[in-house]
């Protein structure tokens, strides 16, 4: 989330799209009924289901699952067609102004740059036209035809309410009514919040629904403001946490990348990370980049880590591909790995084409789970009939189940979707032998250690040399590891102004990022999180709720990332002279000499209003990207493409050409293409989803949850039921190109079919919770049906829009 | 009226009895004196955090025993945190149920092994859990290490072993385990944010 949740209250408007708050995040939908209630706020819904979050808007549109760019698009056309944007806000805090190169193209929905055999772009053609300063050229007045915004207005002028609703299915007047709410917020003193999960992340151009999103937000000048932002509910407790440091394929903590194999020389790896502004006096924070990584590397390797060496560039592994989990199954399938360790996660329920996971797991040489369930993952060897139809005497791995303890009895911290850091205490001991994770990885590490230090081995010197001066190293303890991310001063830090001047003393805790150095003095095991563990002591603790400004900043309790900020882009809530676009919500605003207000601004303190300085300093454009010359795998500008499959035989946004059917950079393996179903054999559009009294595969562990939602089932609507004979409560069979589950049907008015340019499109919803482990009665996982595609950008499955059959069974 | 509101908690508790005599006009000290002694009174109060979805709810959990080196302590009731600023005391029905999940019949209680084609589970000690399991990854690091290219780039990687890291566990945990991850030199490493 760029705001919080008690922010939420603050708004005028909420669009809930591609997510389900009310069943999905219960607590934090509260604060959409404050707005509601006290706000005098409006709430609309677009989602292929009538949600419970529909039964509590002021609007309601439904959508076919996989069109939210092409429903998104047709909202910009909106805006620019009927001059609702928010003119101050675009012009000086996005890159609308900004020249694009001469060779950029979008030709029937392929951009310039393609290579079909790799199914990738080369985006050199998407840049902006530089001067001789090397700084983008802009155009002020936007009137240049290769500046953003005449490029933007062109690109979506092609999404024409008329072609909305034969892509989406949902009727015109209901677009243009949302159109309406929407557009109310380009007033200066409105703003709207979007609020959207799972159901934009999982699809084949997720990262891109995502992105329209923002733009629509940016038009109407809605990021950075109190009650605005684009607000990801993370669909797990710590997931975002996780994000943060850097637990993925190719990350370093704090979104640095890893290099790449090609990135063997240092000080280039560092260049490329170490962005020049692109327009002059931006605050262009990642020009800071060597500070974080060397204090990264000197928390990790201590004194192993030299300037001579590269601060031990070489004990950093280097990236041929992207090894995300897609990839990872298809290499087990292929034979390529032998062991696989799983932490709290259970990929047999959560990955799609389960076909294709038990494959994968069953050539594994060696499995380890370590969770305090017995998961479906840790038991994909045994056979539990229809559920899981296996042989265990034909699968050779060998398992390993560690049991660890839960969140309840052990101490430390959380990140939730509003970024806050929030610590935690023990109530109990686990259960049996149950040990915590920290203590599992760090009895790991200490034993490969000692082997290596007896027997030698490949390249043991990062092993060797890994910072470990833990209390007790096979037990490190939550604070710790919890001071270590926040890093310290390694000697006596100095004013760079004063060299007399003592900063910060060896040891001490450091209070911010700011305070990070690249020569070797420092370390920070994730410079996002410094600030949290400060001199004054566990920041994360904090437990004064008071909100002085009545506008839900507590700043006071917990702490935030980025140096407890709440707000991020808060200076965009001043216009540009540095005065709060409303009055009534102030956040942060010019007091004459310096950036007050009720949040930690994110901007130079000291920076006037007069200096130009954008808000969006992560940016070295230092303001906000309607178009992305870099950073994006599947073109600058979203574009529509089709469900991988889809329920309708062509994409009317490029009817001439089948390449731009799907996503045309979206990675396809040898195989999965083939898996596909097609509309002909599987006629209905599915979409996965939560239900309010389950957590994913975790409470049908729980009695009380399982009692509430014991069986598994399956939603269609009426005028589907009708037509196959099906009755509530029947049992019906649902099938994809890659298997079959047989579950209850549950018949409703929630979903109804849909008119997309002449094709008549039923949904069929598939609840996710069941599984053949826990206290619920077995059922099906329902990622026996997905498809194995994902993202172009994130890799995250097509979880959301595939087809099926289905069947009285 | 001299009571805090754990003891408010108590009267309200107490029932039809209680509440009908507080009607009747007995102040509730009284009525506190005359009532049973309640679980909750004799608990330690510890604040979490729910582990579920990203809202962040805060929970107060009342665990028996008073932290004494000999008492087990054991969690008997959870229920959201009144003075947390996002749920201010709510949960919703799988937060509520939140002690089944910490008392649920699945919970592993030791570690155990499934040997090849094998159909059952056999427990083992830590000890030879740590054991085969570091001797395994030791052997297929060393077995499948790539040092360099076969085009002379340094490139240090582990591909042959991958791990997933969790979605509901700590900060501190997900930091031990990156930095042991990497520094093995592996690559094939995700967390749940895919999913």
């Amino acid at each position: 989330m760029t705001n919080h949740w008690s922010d939420i209250k603050n708004t005028d408007l909420v669009l809930i799209m591609g997510g389900n708050a009310a069943e999905a995040h219960p607590c934090g939908f509260k604060w959409v009924t404050e707005a509601k209630a006290h706000n005098k706020a409006k709430l609309v819904v677009v989602d292929p289901r009538f949600t419970r979050s529909a039964a509590m808007s002021d609007y309601y549109a439904p959508i076919r699952t996989g069109t939210d760019i092409a429903f998104l698009g047709g909202v910009i056309n909106y805006l620019i067609s009927n001059d609702k944007i928010q003119h101050e806000y675009v012009k000086h805090y996005t890159n609308a102004t900004f020249i694009i190169n001469e060779k950029f193209e979008l030709n029937e929905g392929i951009f310039s740059g393609y290579d079909e055999t790799k199914r990738r772009y080369d985006p050199s053609s998407w840049g902006y036209e530089l001067d001789h300063d090397g700084y983008a050229k802009v155009d002020e007045t936007m009137q240049h035809p290769r500046c953003v915004y005449q490029i933007l207005k062109k690109h979506y002028s092609r999404y024409t309410p008329e072609l909305v609703s034969q892509i989406c299915g949902t009727p015109q007047d209901a677009f243009l009514k949302v159109c309406e709410h929407i557009s109310s917020t380009a007033a200066p003193n409105r703003v709207m919040t979007i609020m959207y999960a799972l159901g934009w992340t999982q699809h084949s151009q997720g990262s891109q629904m995502i992105r329209t999103g923002a733009m629509v937000q940016l038009l109407l000048g809605n990021i950075g403001l109190p009650g605005g932002g684009m607000n990801a509910l993370r669909g797990h407790s710590n997931i975002q946490g996780l994000t943060d440091l850097g637990l993925l394929s190719n990350l370093l903590t704090g979104y640095m990348t890893l290099p790449g194999e090609k990135e063997q020389d240092y000080e280039k790896y560092v260049a490329a990370r170490t962005l020049k502004p692109l327009r002059p006096n931006q605050v262009n924070y990642w020009q800071n980049f060597p500070k974080f990584q060397v204090s990264l590397m000197k928390a990790w390797y201590g004194k192993a880590a030299t300037k001579e060496n590269n601060w031990a560039f070489e004990y950093l592994p280097k990236l041929d591909k992207q090894y995300d989990v897609l990839q990872a199954f298809e290499l087990m399938g292929q034979g390529k790995m032998n062991g696989y360790i799983c932490q709290g996660f259970n990929p047999l329920a959560s990955f799609p084409n389960k076909a294709k996971i038990i494959h994968g797991l069953s050539k594994l040489k060696f499995l380890v789970t370590m969770d305090p369930l017995a998961t479906e993952t840790s038991e994909f060897w045994k056979n539990f009939g229809p559920y899981n139809d296996v042989d265990p005497a034909k699968i050779q791995t060998e398992v390993f189940r560690l049991p660890t303890t839960c969140f309840a009895e052990e101490d430390g911290s959380i990140v939730n979707s509003g970024r806050w850091l929030q610590w935690h205490w023990k109530g109990a001991e686990g259960p049996g032998e149950a040990l915590t994770d920290p203590e599992i990885m760090a009895e790991l590490f200490v034993r490969l250690r000692a082997l290596y230090a007896k027997d030698g081995g490949a390249f043991p010197d990062p092993i060797m040399n890994l910072e470990w001066s833990y209390r007790i190293p096979t037990e490190p303890s939550p604070e710790e590891l919890a001071k270590e991310y926040n890093g310290r001063a390694l000697v006596d830090l100095t004013d760079p102004k004063d060299p007399t001047k003592v900063l910060l003393k060896a040891g001490e805790q450091v209070p911010g990022f700011a305070m990070l150095r690249d020569d070797g003095s420092t370390a920070c095991g994730c410079w996002i999180f410094a600030g949290c563990w400060t001199q004054a002591g566990n920041q994360m603790a904090r437990r004064d709720n008071s909100d002085p400004y009545g506008i839900g900043q507590t700043l006071n309790w917990a702490w935030s990332w980025p140096a407890n900020r709440r707000v991020l882009y808060n200076r965009a809530s001043s216009d540009a002279a540095g005065k709060p676009w409303n009055p009534h919500h102030k956040l942060v605003f010019w007091t004459g000499d310096k950036w007050g207000g009720s949040d930690v601004p994110d901007m130079p303190p000291t920076a006037a209003p007069d200096q130009n300085v954008g808000p969006f300093i992560m940016n070295a454009e230092g303001v906000a990207r309607l178009f992305a010359p870099t950073g994006l795998a599947d073109g600058p500008l979203p574009e529509h493409y089709e469900p991988f499959e889809s329920p309708v035989p062509v994409n009317l946004m490029n009817p001439k050409n089948p390449k731009a059917f799907s996503n045309p950079a979206a990675r396809v393996f040898k195989g999965d293409m083939e898996a596909f179903g097609t509309s002909k054999d599987f006629p209905y559009a599915a979409t996965t989803y939560r239900l309010t009294e389950h957590f994913h595969y975790w409470t049908k562990h729980v009695d009380v949850c399982a009692i509430i939602q014991p069986q598994q089932f399956v939603e269609i609507g009426e005028e589907l039921a009708k037509e196959k004979g099906v009755k509530a409560g029947d049992k019906v069979k649902v099938r994809s190109n890659r298997g079959e589950i047989i579950a209850v049907a549950v018949v409703t008015k929630r979903i109804k079919p849909l008119d997309c340019g002449g094709v008549k499109v039923h949904h069929v919803g598939i609840p996710i919770h069941w599984g053949f482990k826990g206290v619920a009665r077995m059922g099906y996982l329902a990622n026996t049906l997905t498809p194995f595609v994902g993202d172009a950008n994130t890799q995250t499955p097509e979880f959301k829009s595939f087809v099926v059959n289905i069947e009285k069974a | 009226m001299d009571i805090n509101r754990r003891q408010f908690l108590k009267v309200c508790a107490a029932g039809v009895s209680s509440s009908s005599l507080a009607m009747l006009g007995f102040s509730p000290q009284p009525v506190l004196a005359e009532a049973r002694s309640f679980k909750l009174a004799r608990t330690t109060e510890t604040r979490n955090t729910c582990p579920y979805c990203s809202v962040g709810c805060g929970i107060l959990m009342y665990s028996l025993g008073d932290n004494a080196k000999n008492a087990k302590a054991e969690i008997i009731h959870i229920e959201g945190d009144p003075d947390h600023p996002v749920n201010r005391g709510t949960l919703c029905p799988k937060g509520a149920g939140l002690l089944g999940f910490v008392h649920s019949e699945n919970r592993l209680k030791y570690p155990e092994y499934r040997a090849p084609a094998s159909n059952e589970w056999k427990r083992i000690s830590w000890e030879e859990a740590f054991d085969r399991i570091a001797k395994l990854m030791k052997a297929d690091r060393d077995a499948n290490f790539v040092a360099q290219t076969a085009d002379g780039l340094t490139v240090n990687r582990w591909l042959t072993t991958g791990m997933l890291a969790a979605s509901a566990s700590s900060n501190e945990s997900g930091y031990i385990t990156h930095k042991v991850v990497r520094t093995l030199g592996m690559l094939v490493f995700d967390n749940q944010a895919r999913v």
